[in-house]
C-alpha cells in the first residue's frame, strides 16, 4: 500500500492552508481598496479550483509553478487527476518547474464577452508548452509586467515558438494567477 | 458474428420549424411541433412512439415530450453528453436499441433557443470546476476562443490559411442562398466581406462562427421491415459511431499528445470498420461547423485525405455541388440554423431521398458528423 502523496501536507511540500490565498466561493475578484493603485485583474473570473488542481493554485500564490507527477512512474500529468493514467497509481508529488517554456498557439479575443475582459479586448490568451515537459501546456495571457494587464503587450509581438517565462503577479483583491512574459521583451 | 447494425434500421420521418433569431414559442412548444411534424411525415401515429433520444444541453426532457405528444408506453430513453457532440449519436442509439428488440419506434430531436436565449459562456455562476479554473481566468471565455487556438496551431503546422477558412464558409453559405428555409437564404457571402469582417477571436471572424438561432427538428427510426411499409423512401442508417479519444479533453483539448487529431479521427475508424463503404464512397457530407476550422481538421480524421492536407482539400471549389465532396447542402450550422447539428442529419435525409434544395445528383451515401473538438458522433446514410 502506498502513502497517498496527492495533496501538499505541511510547509515542505505547499501551504498549510490553502484558504489563505485561493478563495473558492468567489467567481470575481473584489474591487481594489480605495489607497491601492488599480487592480488591472478586476473583475476578472478567478479559477475554482477543485480538489485536485487546489495545490497549483497554492504553489502559484508563492510564486512556484508545479506540475502533478506521479509518484511512481514520474509520469507529469496535466490537468490534475487523483490517478496516474499510464501506472494508475494515486501517489503523487508536485514537481517544480522553471517556468520557461513556448508559445504552442494563441489567440486575440474581440468581443462579445464578458464585461471586465470585453475593456480589454483584444488581449491575447496562449498556450505555453513548458521547457521540461513540452506536453504539459498551459493557458495564459502574456503581459509587458507581472502585474500589467491582459492586454499590454503588442499583439504583434505574439509569435508560435516565442520563449517565455512565467510570472507571479499578486493583485490587491485576489490570488495570484501566473502570467507569462517574453524571454526577450 | 454478432448482431450488426448494418442497414438494420431507417430514417423514415424527418420534421422541423422554421428557424429564426427569435421565435415566440417555448423550446418544448418548437420541440413537440418538430416531433409531430416527423411522425407525421412518416405516416407513424405519436402513440406507436417507444424509444426517445436527446443530447445534453436539451432542456425538455422525454418526460415532457411523451405527455405532450401522445407517445404510448416507452420502453428505451437515452441522452448522450457534450452538447453537439451528441447528435448524431442520438439516432445510433435508436438504430442500436431497435436492431435489439427494446423499442420499435424511435424519436430523436433537437430544440433550442440560442438565437434569443443567453450565451452559455456567459454564466459566471455555472462553471465546472475542470477545465474551467485552467482556462476562463484567463480570458478563454467562449468556444470561439478555445477553437481560435487550435485552428492557429494548425495553421502554423500546416500552412492553412483563412482562404481554407473562408472556402468553408462560402460553400455554407451558397448552399443556405438555394434554401429557402436557411436563416442567411438571401444574404449572399463574398471574399471581401469574410476578409475585412470583424473579429471575434483572431485568427477566426464572424463569419468563421455559426449562427445563433431559434428552432428544433426531430427525425423518427424504425426497423428496415417497417421502413418499407411507411410513407417515405427509407434512408438506411448503415454504420454509426461514437469517439472519446484516450487522453481527449474536450474543446480545450490542449493537453495531450498530439491535439490536432481530435475525436473524429476515433469515431472514424469505429464508423469504417462497421460500414462496406469507406470515404471514397462518400457522395455528400454535412459536418458539424460551428467553426469553419472542424470542416479541415474533420475531413482529415474521417479519412477524405491525409494528415494536414483538410485546408488544401477545400481548395477548387471541391466543397462546391460538382466538386469531389459537396459539404453541408442545406447551409449547415454556418449558413442554415445552428441547432446543435440536427439540421445536419435532417440534410442527409433529404438528399438521400432526392429532396436536398441543393441536390447532389444521384446521392446514394451520406457521412453526417457530430461536433469535433468534444466527444462526438457520426453516421454513415444510404438509400
Ligand atoms: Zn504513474
Amino acid at each position: 500500500m502506498r502513502a497517498d502523496h496527492s495533496r501538499p501536507t505541511g510547509p515542505a511540500t505547499g501551504p498549510a492552508d490553502p484558504s489563505v490565498t485561493v478563495r473558492d466561493s468567489m467567481t470575481t475578484s473584489l474591487p481594489p481598496d480605495t489607497d491601492t493603485p488599480p487592480d488591472p485583474a478586476a473583475g476578472l473570473l478567478l479559477p475554482v479550483p477543485d480538489d485536485d488542481g487546489a495545490p497549483f493554485w497554492e504553489y502559484a500564490a508563492r510564486g512556484e509553478l508545479r506540475v502533478q507527477t506521479c509518484a511512481d512512474c514520474d509520469e507529469p500529468r496535466f490537468p490534475p487527476r487523483p490517478c496516474c493514467p499510464h501506472c494508475q497509481s494515486f501517489g503523487a508529488r508536485w514537481q517544480r518547474m522553471s517556468g520557461r517554456g513556448r508559445i504552442w498557439s494563441y489567440v486575440l479575443a474581440h468581443p462579445p464577452l464578458l464585461p471586465a475582459y470585453a475593456a480589454l479586448a483584444p488581449y491575447n490568451a496562449i498556450v505555453v508548452e513548458l521547457a521540461e515537459a513540452p506536453r504539459i501546456r498551459l493557458v495564459g495571457n502574456l503581459v509587458a509586467a507581472p502585474d500589467a494587464a491582459l492586454n499590454s503587450v503588442d499583439p504583434a509581438r505574439l509569435r508560435i515558438g516565442a520563449p517565455v517565462k512565467a510570472v507571479f503577479p499578486t493583485p490587491p483583491g485576489g490570488p495570484t494567477v501566473p502570467r507569462w512574459m517574453l524571454e526577450r521583451p | 458474428m454478432g448482431a450488426t447494425l448494418k442497414d438494420a434500421t431507417a430514417i423514415v420521418g424527418i420534421g422541423q420549424t422554421p428557424f429564426a433569431k427569435r421565435l415566440p414559442e417555448s423550446e418544448k412548444a418548437l420541440a413537440c411541433r418538430a416531433i409531430i411534424a416527423a411522425l407525421d411525415d412518416a405516416g407513424i401515429a405519436p402513440s406507436e412512439v417507444d424509444a426517445f433520444a436527446s443530447y445534453t444541453m436539451e432542456e425538455t426532457d422525454e418526460v415532457e415530450i411523451a405527455k405532450s405528444i401522445g407517445a404510448g408506453d416507452v420502453t428505451h430513453f437515452s441522452r448522450v453528453g457534450f452538447g453537439g457532440g451528441g447528435s448524431c449519436a442520438t439516432v445510433g442509439h435508436l438504430a442500436a436499441a431497435i436492431a435489439t428488440g427494446q423499442a420499435s419506434v424511435g424519436v430523436a430531436w433537437r430544440s433550442r433557443k440560442r438565437g434569443s436565449g443567453p450565451r452559455p459562456w456567459t454564466s459566471t455562476r455555472v462553471q465546472l470546476p475542470t477545465p474551467a479554473q485552467w482556462t476562463r481566468p484567463f480570458g478563454l471565455l467562449r468556444p470561439a476562443d478555445e477553437i481560435g487556438m487550435l485552428a492557429r496551431r494548425y495553421m502554423h503546422e500546416y500552412g492553412a490559411t483563412r482562404d481554407h477558412f473562408f472556402n468553408v464558409a462560402l460553400a455554407c453559405r451558397n448552399r443556405a442562398n438555394q434554401n429557402p428555409a436557411a436563416m442567411m437564404y438571401d444574404r449572399p457571402l463574398t471574399r471581401e466581406m469574410y476578409m475585412t469582417a470583424r473579429w471575434i477571436s483572431e485568427p477566426l471572424c464572424l463569419f468563421d462562427n455559426c449562427l445563433e438561432t431559434d428552432g428544433a427538428l426531430a427525425c423518427v427510426v424504425v426497423s428496415a421491415a417497417r421502413a418499407r411499409d411507411c410513407r417515405r423512401r427509407p434512408v438506411y442508417v448503415h454504420a454509426a459511431a461514437q469517439g472519446l479519444p484516450a487522453q481527449h479533453h474536450g474543446m480545450v483539448n490542449y493537453w495531450n499528445d498530439d491535439p490536432l487529431s481530435g475525436p473524429a479521427w476515433t469515431a472514424a475508424r469505429h464508423l469504417w470498420k462497421g460500414s462496406d463503404l469507406g470515404p471514397q464512397d462518400v457522395d455528400v457530407a454535412q459536418i458539424y461547423d460551428a467553426f469553419t476550422p472542424l470542416i479541415p481538421l474533420s475531413l482529415e480524421g474521417y479519412g477524405f485525405c491525409g494528415r494536414g492536407e483538410g485546408a488544401a482539400f477545400t481548395e477548387g471549389g471541391a466543397l462546391e455541388i460538382g466538386g469531389r465532396l459537396p459539404l453541408n447542402t442545406g447551409g449547415g450550422g454556418l449558413s442554415e440554423a445552428y441547432v446543435h447539428g440536427f439540421n445536419l442529419i435532417i440534410e442527409g435525409v433529404r438528399q438521400l431521398r432526392g429532396t436536398s434544395t441543393a441536390q447532389v445528383p444521384g446521392a446514394a451515401t451520406c457521412l453526417v458528423t457530430a461536433g469535433e473538438g468534444v466527444p462526438t458522433s457520426a453516421l454513415l446514410l444510404r438509400s
